[in-house]
């Protein structure tokens, strides 16, 4: 199973992005493996939709679980429509969050916020 | 670290001016303008160093090239937005109607058509003693959303401890006034008394409802129509919205201005009514 | 006398409406065309009589279920990211921009195209003026094919059309100053008018649209815009000062001109040169 986490680099020491849409990286744990990849979010330089194409982004990697600090109403029903669990995260440790997450400490994400319909929110 | 955001709907309504002294008066170190159309507010805070400059790419924009060209028009008719042009025999893009759609690019029988990187405005970062960060959009852009976005982000990433931030807020309610809003701890609405004005007022105060912020409201120019100012004191008592102030219309604040300096630099009657906007709405932001 | 007369300015707020509003009354049988379609301000001095309002629409897809296979070709050609593929096809209608593409580039033909509403023009009547209006649905990205409409109305108009543009410089304006066979720059005194006087400038001589420039608010001080137009040998058409009876007037949304505002000469003096300059 894939879990993606939106951070600011691409090593893993890095910390959460508090953007979903337009993080710069997604860092992917494969729980099979147990190893992490990380991919760059090539919808953050979009003018618009950028949360729409990075969702898009990551369920065409797979992903099944998304661990964030807040996600848009737009990127929120993508993945919801394909399943994809959110969680929210605590505090800014990308590593510490996939542990929480594996030891059921993580909430899930209820509060989605508007989108900012095409301004690069 | 707090973020005040200054709104107005109606432009023409004072939001520069009232930023301007604010930004004075709270000796805030950090501060940007969200109004990429017009940007003014580098006008009354001058600024000493050279700023950074980043160049922002908008949409691409599709280019024809005239020797792979056979003049067949088919980008002409799928053209959704009358992009393409047809002059002399040649057929050519619009850089102002195009969308960067890329439906002429794809279906060129020819391949005649290419989308190119387009550079839709440019941003500026100030720092110095404070940080200022601005842009200007190019003249005939679309939607000005994401630059604002953008200039508010290079004020972020610049930051160190500021305690306050204050944004001056693009005019309008669309989506740049959207942008500017994002993100922000409490709004002042400069008013205008006057009846587009109020209606644009009301707009305003919808859209930032939305966003949970801290609202307040202050009346620019009062003494040009105290009757509508009263009216707009009452909408304030009537929705439970702070009203932090008013201000008289200065030909003093005029002066000022146009040399350069806020209205709180500056001995004069606009300039007294700012201080004690500023006195109320410091509680408002920095309240818990 | 048929011509069409845009009044615009770099900076909101500094008196396009009320120059467009108080020239098309003075011009006694005249059109107003309000291209502020983020926020029209025309109507609220004219509280025209509305003869028929039309709702505009723009295009966006409509998925045909049985015929998509998922592909995703859509997916991957939409510039603006308002398609997206979950367990089936999602279309995200505030997010598109009516290109059409993903209609025309889909290899099953499931996609048709359906009707998006953004906004309304309203056709009005207010004494001996005919007022065309355009409001966009709050939130709607782009107001231009509401302007479009606006224009396409008055295109074979017979008489004088005033059209207020939307404030600045970006593709609102230039849709509204497209057809415009002169142009009224209106600037306020400040460095904020004078600046964005420049701006504003710059597009009409791109477009190469003769014009003139009103001058509003004046006072006895300096006036950088005023000093801007002799540095640039642009003609200014007329001086309105600023004084609290015409303020009053205004901000309690009363056309000057209706009124008999003392100074109301200013305005039809102000009719009388665009009249020859258009002539």
């Amino acid at each position: 199973m894939k879990i993606a986490v939106p951070v600011n680099d691409n090593n893993t020491k890095t910390e959460i992005c508090p953007s979903f849409g337009r993080t710069p990286f997604y860092m992917i744990k494969d729980t099979v493996s147990n190893a992490f990849d990380f991919i760059v979010n090539e919808a953050a330089e979009s003018i618009g939709g950028a949360g729409i194409k990075a969702a898009q982004l990551l369920l065409d990697k797979n992903v099944e679980i998304v661990l964030t600090p807040r996600c848009g109403e737009n990127s929120a029903k993508v993945l919801a429509d394909a399943s994809v669990k959110l969680y929210r995260t605590q505090g800014n440790s990308a590593m510490e969050n996939f542990d929480l997450y594996e030891k059921g400490k993580l909430e899930p994400l209820t509060n989605i916020h508007p989108g900012f319909h095409g301004h690069g929110g | 670290m707090k973020r005040l955001v200054i709104l107005s709907g109606k432009g023409g309504t004072g939001k520069t001016t009232v930023a301007g002294a604010l930004i004075g008066l709270s000796k805030a170190k950090a501060y940007a303008d969200c109004d990429v159309d017009a940007p003014n507010l580098h006008l009354i805070i001058s600024q000493k160093a050279e700023p950074k400059k980043t160049d922002f790419y908008g949409m691409q924009k599709a280019e024809i090239s005239q020797d792979i060209c056979t003049k067949c028009g088919l980008c002409k008719v799928k053209c959704r937005f009358d992009a393409i042009k047809n002059q002399n025999g040649k057929y050519f893009v619009d850089m102002f109607s195009c969308e960067g759609c890329g439906v002429c690019e794809t279906f060129c029988p020819v391949n005649a058509i290419e989308l190119h990187k387009n550079i839709a405005g440019e941003l500026f970062l100030y720092h110095g003693n404070s940080v200022f960060s601005t842009a200007k959009l190019k003249m005939g852009s679309g939607t000005s959303g994401k630059l604002v976005t953008e200039v508010k982000k290079q004020l972020s990433q610049a930051l160190n401890d500021e305690k306050l931030a204050i944004i001056d807020g693009s005019p309008g309610i669309g989506c740049p006034v959207i942008a500017s809003l994002s993100g922000a701890d409490a709004v002042l609405i400069v008013a205008e008394p006057s009846v587009s004005g109020i209606s644009d007022m009301e707009r305003i105060i919808h859209t930032a409802k939305h966003f949970g912020v801290k609202i307040a409201v202050c009346v620019n120019k009062y003494d040009t129509n105290e009757a509508n100012t009263k009216r707009i004191e009452k909408f304030c008592k009537q929705n439970r919205l702070p009203f932090v102030g008013k201000i008289p219309y200065d030909i003093n604040a005029q002066k000022a201005i146009n040399q350069g300096k806020t209205i709180a630099e500056v001995d004069c009657s606009s300039g007294d009514a700012v201080k004690k906007i500023y006195n109320e709405i410091k509680k408002i932001i920095f309240e818990n | 006398m048929a011509a069409k007369i845009a009044v615009l300015s770099g900076k909101g707020g500094t008196g396009k409406t009320l120059v467009s509003v108080n020239l098309a009354l003075a011009a006694n049988k005249a059109v107003y065309v309000d291209c502020d379609v983020e926020e029209p301000n025309g109507h609220l001095f004219f509280k025209p009589t509305t003869i028929k309002k039309e709702d505009i629409f723009v295009k966006i897809p409509s998925i045909d279920k049985n015929l998509c296979t998922g592909c995703k070709k859509c997916v991957e050609f939409c510039k603006f990211n308002a398609l997206a593929y979950a367990k089936e096809l999602i279309v995200f209608d505030e997010v598109c921009h009516s290109c059409g593409g993903c209609v025309m580039i889909c290899p099953q033909k499931a996609l048709n195209e359906k009707d998006k509403f953004i906004g309304t023009v309203k056709t009005g009547i207010s004494e001996n003026v005919k007022t065309i209006t355009g409001e966009l649905k709050t939130g709607e990205a782009s107001g231009v094919p509401i302007i479009k409409n606006l224009l396409n109305k008055v295109k074979d108009e017979k008489e004088l059309v005033f059209i207020d543009c939307p404030p600045g410089s970006a593709c609102t304006v230039m849709e509204s100053i497209a057809d415009a066979d002169f142009c009224l720059l209106v600037a306020e005194p400040t460095v904020f008018g004078s600046h964005n006087l420049e701006m504003v400038y710059e597009l009409i001589k791109v477009f190469k649209k003769p014009c003139a420039v009103v001058l509003n608010k004046t006072t006895q001080e300096k006036n950088p815009s005023e000093e801007f137009c002799i540095k640039n040998g642009i003609i200014i058409f007329q001086k309105i000062p600023f004084d609290q009876e015409l303020g009053e007037l205004n901000s309690n949304g009363k056309i000057a001109v209706r009124e008999n505002y003392s100074k109301k000469s200013l305005f039809y003096d102000l009719l009388d040169k665009v009249r020859e300059a258009v002539k």
